[in-house]
């Protein structure tokens, strides 16, 4: 496909000196329909965030306000107090972190090995991690479960990490990027005598950072918000992700909803955090990268 | 592709540093076959375990009535036959389609608006409307159910209770399940558009602004620029949009559990649920390996079909 080179801030001031009169009037309808949609987009967590400040009484008071009446943080409290929260949140975290890194390291050299050698049986390797996406875990969800348990991570934190490490966006993503690295910067470090792996983890990956930046936010994602899988391997309520915490809640007979939202509200905190810092590692993603070609 | 072309072409300089330690890895490192093989070793090892293996003796338990402890007595095709038997999954397989066949086409729709509006020289307040737009992907399915299940309530719903002040009466979007359903498809939208809208952003950037210039001059519209230039030069990321998110959709668990349970009843179970329910619930691990392997043939099914479907218009 044929790219214009041009970086959009270029573009844009082109098409501004092309202005014509018929302008004020597109930026004033799609500006007014953008600004409906985002009203539309922000609505449902907007109310559900509000909502969590109100008292177990008021929830479900007539009329509904927007704002409480009486601003409260009961909710959260006993959220914190009644399950174990505190330990939900660290399961999730070792969970999350241990995984992420695990991820990066392994894609990183799955995806420099892809871009920077050939042979016959790189490209087997290469259509047998694309086939991961295409038969996700869901397909193999009972033996695999007892693959995990004959390998003893039954109802432990790393069954649910391990499986979790391999990826195909991941491993493209790097593979797209060291294809792009000039294929110069090799050469001269043979010449200079570096060995295939220092020079790997000292030219190649020092390049990619963005890429292990945008490959971690994903991947923490990914694992903070997993259900499904932690739910089959782990049993012990100590061991409890925040995913089947709250999930708990929700499968009681009768919903408390006022702990619901506060521990709900509690579990998107630290990625919401986590997002408005490294907004443009996120924003800049190419995820699409090699599975497009 | 492109832009990544720029983005590491500059910052290549740097880092060359020639006064490195040199040969400090053992020479077998150094080989061109022993390199490559060490650092695919980590995802070839997963690979294998994770997805050779259980792949391996999912089809073999499929053929047995295992149930997870003890023997594994052989019964050959009887799982197959009694699970194309049963109507819970012909109705699980139907709901998953129903959802798959609402939810992929309008979060298409909607993640391609939005980032249309996105990249539109026109549209202002962009950088606020991008965060609000993308803070769902943000929110785990469970949350992302509570909330839809919060704001849809029957009796406390903030929906409802607009609709009874306009003069409606309360509508039932939890016993109903059609209703039900269509509440899940709301939330999977409103939560798939962010990562869609991605793709789609950076695809609508490489769009060539000389092609627009030149329908200009040819006195184009909107619309007819939109059709003829942008949807062909965005084909090969609308069609990844499409095939994850048919991928995606088709084995949903997480949302549906957390907005009705699969409820009311087992009305809306979808397919992953009932192997879910079937293999760990009721521990029929032979009979869910073989619902898994139905599960994974339809997958695979749609993936060539739209891989071939894809190729045709690409010629």
């Amino acid at each position: 496909m044929a790219v214009d080179t041009k970086p959009p801030a270029l573009r844009r001031s082109r098409k501004k000196a092309g202005a014509r009169s018929g302008d004020l009037l597109r930026a004033v309808t799609s500006s007014t329909v953008m600004w409906v949609l985002v009203v539309i987009y922000a609505l449902p967590t907007l109310w559900f965030v509000v909502s969590s400040f109100k008292s177990a009484g008021e929830l479900f008071t007539y009329p509904l306000t927007f704002w409480p009446k009486h601003f409260t943080i009961d909710g959260y409290v006993k959220a914190w107090t009644q399950f174990d929260f505190a330990q939900y949140f660290i399961n999730t975290l070792i969970v999350a972190v241990s995984a992420t890194v695990l991820t990066v390291v392994a894609s990183a050299m799955a995806g420099y090995a892809l871009a920077k050698y050939q042979s016959w049986w790189l490209k087997i390797f290469a259509v047998c991690i694309l086939a991961t996406t295409m038969l996700p875990g869901e397909t193999i969800l009972a033996p695999l479960f007892l693959v995990v348990r004959n390998l003893g991570l039954y109802n432990s934190l790393s069954g649910v990490v391990v499986p979790a490490v391999i990826t195909a966006t991941g491993t493209f993503m790097f593979r797209q990027f060291f294809l792009t690295a000039p294929n110069d910067l090799l050469e001269a470090a043979r010449i200079d005598g570096s060995g295939e792996f220092s020079t790997f983890l000292r030219i190649m990956l020092p390049l990619a950072r963005p890429i292990i930046l945008t490959l971690a936010i994903f991947s923490f994602q990914w694992r903070w918000n997993d259900y499904l899988w932690p739910l089959i391997i782990l049993n012990d309520p100590n061991q409890f992700t925040l995913q089947i915490g709250v999930a708990s809640i929700i499968g009681a007979n009768n919903v408390n909803w006022s702990v619901l939202l506060g521990a709900s509200v509690l579990s998107m905190v630290p990625l919401v955090a986590i997002y408005l810092v490294f907004q443009k590692y996120v924003m800049s993603a190419d995820m699409n990268a090699g599975l497009k070609d | 592709m492109v832009d990544s072309v720029q983005r590491t072409a500059e910052p290549a300089i740097g880092p060359v540093n020639h006064d490195k330690p040199r040969r400090r890895f053992r020479r077998k490192l150094n080989s061109y076959t022993g390199a490559p093989l060490l650092m695919i070793s980590i995802n070839l090892v997963l690979f294998a375990l994770f997805f050779v293996w259980p792949a391996a003796i999912g089809l073999g338990y499929s053929f047995t009535s295992y149930t997870g402890i003890g023997d594994a007595p052989f019964v050959g095709t009887d799982n197959y036959t009694k699970l194309f038997a049963d109507p819970a999954f012909w109705a699980a397989l139907k709901r998953t389609l129903i959802y798959t066949a609402s939810v992929v086409p309008l979060s298409f729709v909607a993640a391609l608006g939005t980032a249309y509006l996105l990249v539109s020289p026109y549209t202002k307040g962009k950088s606020v409307a991008r965060v609000v737009f993308f803070l769902p992907w943000l929110i785990s399915p469970i949350i992302v159910g509570v909330i839809w299940r919060w704001l849809f309530g029957e009796n406390f719903g903030l929906v409802n209770f607009i609709i009874e002040k306009f003069g409606g009466s309360a509508v039932s979007w939890q016993s109903n399940g059609d209703l039900s359903l269509i509440v899940v498809i709301v939330a999977a939208t409103w939560a798939g558009t962010a990562f869609n809208m991605l793709l789609f952003i950076a695809a609508l950037k490489n769009v060539p602004v000389s092609y627009y210039e030149a329908a200009d001059l040819d006195g184009a519209n909107a619309w007819q620029k939109f059709r003829r230039i942008t949807l062909p030069a965005i084909a090969p990321t609308s069609f990844i949009v499409i095939l994850l998110s048919t991928l995606h959709t088709m084995k949903e668990y997480s949302l549906i559990v957390a907005v009705n349970a699969g409820g009311p009843g087992t009305e809306n179970n979808l397919i992953v649920q009932y192997i879910y329910s079937t293999g760990f619930r009721k521990a029929q691990i032979g009979y869910a390996s073989a619902a898994s392997f139905i599960l994974l043939l339809i997958l695979m099914v749609i993936a060539l079909v739209q891989m071939l479907a894809n190729r045709r218009k690409g010629n």
